[in-house]
């Protein structure tokens, strides 16, 4: 790294002089060279494009009962087959992987939000401290179940009333999901933050005069990118998830409204008979989990200059 | 430097008390403190460089932080530039810092990793001033030639540096803002030997030309003697003996200055051999619990009864030269004088 201290021909001096690049594309540069990374976006931009620009190509409407076609495996005309009442599969994967994606995005980003918040004030700021980490151990020692179900009961129907029945239930479970998941997040975050508001340059910093939210924003965020990265990835599986379980217990969406969870929990009746069906949506959730992971990895790894470039 | 008329005091110090509380039992009770700095006081004037030297945990760094304001003090009052900033409200002491900044022992951790260097170099640029971008990376290049580093290095990260190059980066952002006083905490303690060289040789030059003021806090007596003007002398949170190099070093008054003197490596193994040390027996004692009296008065080859009764003032013995030593004080001025050959010898 030093040998570039000697003497240098003249042709790179004008070099000397270029203005510093915009790090983003460092970044973009090593996340090139993560094979597992570049996959995984690969297959999340596929699955936007499935989900999102799909229904547009295959217009089958996903609430249409085609009886003849009921519990048929895949076919042209339903090249995933078609449910026991005949709807088409592959046009409520792809609406389900609408409600399914937002929600997993929707959710981990308010959680990541809250969680990240939570620990930099916890671990900044002394005196909040204590009150913001207890107010985190309640939220881990609430029972999460019954706490839904008193919320779900108490929000949907002024919800429902101001949003639509979808978009209210699409709020009320991103909120409940994220409200229900920051805590970890918080306490990584916090740990982190303890120990880095130690280190030399942080000092530094505040002997050149820096307030305290640029402080966090300048020294301590980008330093504490990677358990936020870990949490976000991890996050995602946990709300699609957790969002498939409360439409199994009557709690999510309505029970025609497909999502990914939904469908896979309504095709377990029909496991040994169709077996394809519990597959599709399985392979669809635990591919996006797993490619946003991926991508997480290789986000982590780029954002850290001192990996760059190895 | 120093002996230009009547310089101006650029750094007053005035019983500045550090004192970090100690917290035990089920509630917390503060049940002590930790006395990191206790009643210092000393006076910096423009141009010089102060040297403060002590032993590992003594509070020279607590010092050199707690006049810069990174500690709140517990008591004293600081003036830079006939400023009071020791009990200065956070808006007052923003618009101070520009003049008084510092470099840090560790290169490698006063560096923030996820910064370039032109980053970790403008950001008291940002902070302080409106600049455009341009002008900042003008600034930004003209101090990393001040400090000898390649302008092609602007869009690297302090980990692809050497420890040396890590420290020029470290003096090029305290010098961004034109500061007139810089405390250097050991700038040069974690580097080898020809980077320390370098180091030096950089700050002098820097001295020279922009007439900076530092404090220069290190263990390093042989390189405290190359840079200092005077030197102070600190054991155990206080001081021990405050005077002009040259005077300090020949002819060191306080034991502890002597025991510290006479533990400098000679490098003529002849010499080496046939030294003559003061070997100082015992630790140092807990700065949670200093001893009566005199502070060195457990380990003073020399220790008087009044030692142990009674805490020395810090006073005047000589032009300039300041002891906080009972041997000098004129109520025991008897026995000083033979106690102190007995030392000195």
């Amino acid at each position: 790294m030093t040998d570039t201290t000697g003497p240098k021909p003249k042709a790179m001096e004008f070099e000397a002089y270029r203005a510093p690049r915009n790090q983003w594309w460092d970044v973009w540069d090593q996340f090139k060279t993560h094979k597992g990374a570049l996959f995984g976006l690969g297959f999340f931009i596929f699955a936007l494009l499935f989900v999102f620009i799909g229904p547009q190509i295959w217009r089958i409407d996903p609430q249409f009962i085609d009886i003849r076609a009921r519990n048929s495996g895949p076919s042209l005309a339903h090249p995933m087959g078609a449910d026991q009442l005949g709807r088409d599969t592959m046009a409520r994967m792809m609406a389900g992987g609408q409600t399914s994606i937002a929600v997993g995005l929707t959710a981990m980003a308010l959680a990541l939000f809250l969680g990240s918040l939570i620990g930099v004030l916890a671990g900044y700021f002394k005196k909040l401290d204590g009150l913001l980490m207890r107010t985190t151990d309640l939220f881990l020692a609430m029972p999460l179940l019954p706490l839904l179900l008193v919320t779900i009961m108490l929000f949907r129907d002024p919800l429902r009333a101001s949003f639509g029945p979808e978009g209210g239930i699409f709020i009320l479970i991103v909120v409940m999901i994220g409200v229900t998941s920051w805590m970890q997040t918080a306490r990584v975050v916090r740990a982190e933050v303890l120990a880095l508001k130690e280190r030399e340059f942080v000092l530094a910093a505040r002997s050149i005069g820096t307030p305290s939210h640029r402080m966090i924003t300048r020294h301590l965020l980008p330093n504490v990118m990677s358990p936020i990265m870990v949490s976000a990835t991890l996050g995602i599986a946990n709300a699609i998830i957790t969002e498939s379980a409360l439409s199994f217990l009557g709690l999510g969406f309505p029970s025609d409204f497909p999502t990914w969870g939904r469908l896979l929990f309504d095709a377990t009746d029909w496991l040994t008979q169709h077996p394809e069906r519990v597959i599709w949506p399985g392979m669809a959730i635990s591919l996006t989990v797993l490619s946003v992971n991926y991508i997480g990895d290789g986000l982590r790894d780029a954002l850290d200059p001192r990996i760059r470039g190895r | 430097m120093r002996d230009t008329g009547t310089p101006k005091k650029l750094v007053e110090v005035k019983n500045l008390k550090m004192h970090f509380p100690i917290r035990s039992g089920l509630l917390r009770r503060v049940t002590g403190a930790v006395k990191a700095v206790d009643d210092v006081s000393f006076d910096i004037f423009e141009g010089e460089t102060l040297g403060l030297v002590g032993e590992s945990g003594c509070g020279k760094s607590t010092c050199g932080r707690a006049v810069l304001r990174l500690y709140e003090p517990t008591s004293g009052s600081i003036i830079i530039d006939g400023e009071e900033i020791a009990h200065a409200p956070f808006d007052k002491l923003r618009r101070l810092r520009p003049k008084m900044q510092m470099v840090f022992q560790d290169p490698q951790a006063s560096l923030n990793p996820r910064m370039t260097v032109a980053g970790i170099i403008g950001e008291p640029l940002m902070e302080h001033g409106k600049m455009s971008a341009k002008d900042r990376l003008d600034r930004i290049y003209e101090l990393m030639d001040a400090v000898g580093l390649n302008r092609d290095f602007a869009n690297r990260y302090p980990h692809e540096f050497s420890g040396g190059q890590r420290q020029r980066i470290g003096i090029a952002r305290a010098l961004a803002l034109n500061p007139k006083f810089i405390v250097c905490d050991e700038p040069i303690a974690a580097l080898d030997v020809s980077i320390q060289a370098q180091v030096v040789n950089l700050l002098e030059e820097l001295q020279d030309r922009l007439g900076l003021t530092y404090l220069f806090i290190s263990h390093d007596l042989s390189m405290v003697r190359h840079i200092a003007d005077r030197v102070v002398v600190m054991y155990l949170g206080k001081v021990a003996e405050i005077g002009p190099r040259d005077g300090l070093y020949d002819d060191p008054l306080h034991p502890y200055t002597k025991a510290l003197l006479s533990a400098v490596p000679e490098p003529d193994p002849v010499a080496h051999d046939s030294a003559n040390r003061t070997i100082l027996q015992g630790d140092v004692p807990s700065p949670a619990n200093p001893p009566k009296g005199c502070n060195f008065s457990t380990r003073c080859p020399v220790a008087m009864d009044i030692c142990r009764r009674l805490d020395p003032e810090v006073a005047e013995v000589k032009p300039g030269r300041f002891v906080a030593c009972h041997l000098y004080n004129e109520t025991t001025s008897q026995t000083a004088g033979n106690a102190a050959q007995t030392v000195g010898a």
